[in-house]
């Protein structure tokens, strides 16, 4: 197996161009046809406890359109097999599918080239691998990490591995009583000694939408590197890696309307291919003899085994759905939303949003007095509606407020003003029953 | 909507849940645990006095969390005091087994005080929710964790 094999304009014919997907997802210029939208998540149809199911719980994980369950079924159904090895009509096509939604991510991103977009099972993996594979070749004693103290603990714990091994520093920026990011505190923070600044794009717990233009114009200033955790940023904004001269974006499939154990790494291409492998074995070595092995580059470096080709595969069509109906739109869509909800839950009595920034994505998070949130998502439950209850991964946010966890809903593409209204009655309902 | 949820949030676990008994921190505790549900973030300690017979004579606990966690722990010490470390133990199993399988009569364990058996029996509710399960057995595994001398445990 050599590197050619995996180019990929050498299968005949690439099934999933005739993807059977509908175009009714791109709305007409200035509308957002919601009704046409939600018809496309067949999951929106089904009833919880005889009601109606409202899914408030995205920032979790997104539920999935016709248009994705479609294209990794017709992978299995018509042309799977394994990539990057076969001379065979399906390995060909499979491998032409796998590595075309390589090039949807990288155009998604404007990275590039698409040998900087690296699948990983997630974000999770994605950072780990920055961590271990950048961060072992290249810090040293005393040498600083930038986190913020909204980071998800995916992107708390592999610096902390780190710091075991390496003996390095992490510097945690504060945020306010409003969950902004404290820039002033960043500047300070940063120094010669400071080499990677790793933050969250959007916070998970607090929808914070971090300045990250700002925070890497600065770490570059200081010649540091970049990782950004775009896991809940780039289901409600387009983002463009390129204009953020960011180095490392990470990001769930998941989340963005794809399936699970698929995310991406991008990073740029000189610093990927300068960096060591993370795990090794096939697909990844350009030749192995048992006295030395050659690595491939990147993406196929990073790349040991055999991938989550068909999830790639789904990955690739979420970004054709999202991209059918524009990060715009959706954005535009879902800020409408958010503020219907900031509204009406603030109206609820006794009930307190956590994070209020000024920019934040759709995400609320709030505590109602004298109800635990594990009560109140019980409670909600019941008249159908899903939102995500505890510390949220993010228990620095936690203690930084002084409560153990928040009630949050987060909206996605086909969430409505309805469905907050749905939410709004429940808890109101729920500040009756509890008392 | 409200009946079901009631099934599980009965007047008296609501009343519990907001004002726990023995909600205190036991000075002269002989054992103690620290219990912890990482899903939800509820946290507690629970103290005991035993004697030297191994009977507790006293129990208490402080903490944070849910509802159902917090009745269940307020409950729990309750029906613990004067029990010896056996009794306790078989409450503890029967508790467990009440809140886990189906059919399950916490009265057939006998000899205990019916009117706290009773009250124990509310919080089987959470069969019907089974998410909620450990919250109501959070207190009953950081007792036996305590009494069997462990400091500290995690219901994941
Ligand atoms: C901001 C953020 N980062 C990282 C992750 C981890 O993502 P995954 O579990 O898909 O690896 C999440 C998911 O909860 C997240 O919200």
């Amino acid at each position: 197996m050599n590197e050619e094999s995996t180019a990929v304009d050498i299968a005949p014919r690439n099934p999933q161009q005739a993807l059977p997907g509908d175009n009714s997802t791109a709305a007409p210029p200035g509308a957002y046809d919601i009704e046409r939208i939600r018809a496309d998540f067949p999951i929106l149809k089904q009833k919880v406890y005889g009601k109606p199911l409202v899914y408030l719980d995205n920032g979790a994980s997104a539920q999935k359109p016709q248009h994705v369950l479609d294209a990794m079924n017709e992978a299995y159904e018509t042309y799977y097999s394994n990539v990057h090895r076969g001379v065979h009509w399906t390995s060909q096509a499979s491998t032409e599918s796998f590595e075309g939604s390589r090039k949807k991510v990288a155009a998604f991103l404007n990275a590039a080239s698409e040998n900087e977009i690296i699948f990983t099972r997630g974000a999770t993996e994605a950072i780990n691998l920055v961590a271990a594979s950048w961060g072992g070749a290249n810090l040293n004693p005393g040498d600083e990490v930038i986190l913020s103290h909204m980071e998800h603990h995916s992107n708390i714990v592999p610096w902390q591995i780190l710091r075991q091994q390496k003996g390095i520093e992490l510097k945690i920026v504060p945020i306010d009583d409003d969950g902004n990011f404290l820039f002033d505190e960043y500047e300070k923070m940063l120094s010669e000694k400071t080499k990677m600044v790793a933050v969250t794009h959007v916070s998970n717990a607090l929808g914070t939408i971090v300045p990250v233009e700002d925070v890497i114009r600065l770490a570059h200033d200081k010649g540091a590197l970049v990782l950004l955790d775009g896991c809940q940023a780039v289901p409600h904004m387009a983002v463009d890696v390129q204009a953020l001269d960011a180095d490392f974006y990470v990001f769930s499939g998941h989340k963005l309307y794809g399936p699970t154990g698929i995310g991406v790494l991008w990073g740029r291409e000189d610093l990927l291919n300068a960096m060591p492998p993370y795990q090794s074995g096939g697909d990844m070595i350009s030749s192995v003899t048992f006295e030395k092995t050659t690595f491939k580059k990147s993406p196929h470096r990073f790349e040991a085994g055999t991938p989550a080709i068909v999830e790639a595969i789904g990955l690739g069509a979420a970004l054709d759905y999202v991209g059918a109906i524009g990060l715009g739109n959706i954005s535009a869509h879902e800020q409408g939303v958010l503020q219907y909800a900031s509204e009406r839950l603030q109206a609820v009595e006794g009930l307190r949003i956590i994070g209020q920034a000024r920019e934040k994505a759709s995400i609320v998070s709030f505590v109602i007095d004298g109800i635990h949130a594990h009560d109140l998502g019980t409670f909600v439950d019941r008249a159908g509606v899903a939102v995500r209850v505890g510390h949220h991964c993010a228990q620095p946010v936690m203690e930084r407020y002084g409560i153990a966890a928040t009630a949050r809903a987060s909206f996605g593409l086909y969430n409505t003003r309805n469905e907050v209204d749905v939410l709004t009655d429940a808890l109101t309902d729920a500040k009756e029953f509890f008392g | 909507m409200f009946d079901e949820l009631r099934d599980l949030y009965q007047e008296v676990i609501l009343d519990h849940g907001k004002s726990p008994r023995n909600f205190r921190h036991l000075e002269n505790a002989t054992c103690l645990a620290h219990g912890n549900n990482p899903i939800c973030g509820d946290m507690l300690v629970v103290y005991l006095t035993l004697d030297d017979d191994g009977r507790i004579t006293d129990v208490a606990f402080q903490g944070e969390g849910c509802a159902i966690s917090m009745a269940s722990a307020s409950m729990m010490t309750e029906i613990l005091k004067g029990k010896t470390r056996d009794e306790a133990k078989r409450l503890y199993e029967g508790f467990h087994d009440m809140c886990t399988k189906d059919g399950f009569d916490l009265s057939e364990l006998g000899d205990f005080d019916e009117d706290a058996i009773d009250r124990l029996k509310m919080l089987s509710g959470v069969r019907e929710f089974p998410i909620r399960v450990k919250c109501a057995t959070l207190a009953w595994h950081t007792m036996q964790a305590a009494v069997d001398g462990e400091q500290e445990i995690s219901t994941e």
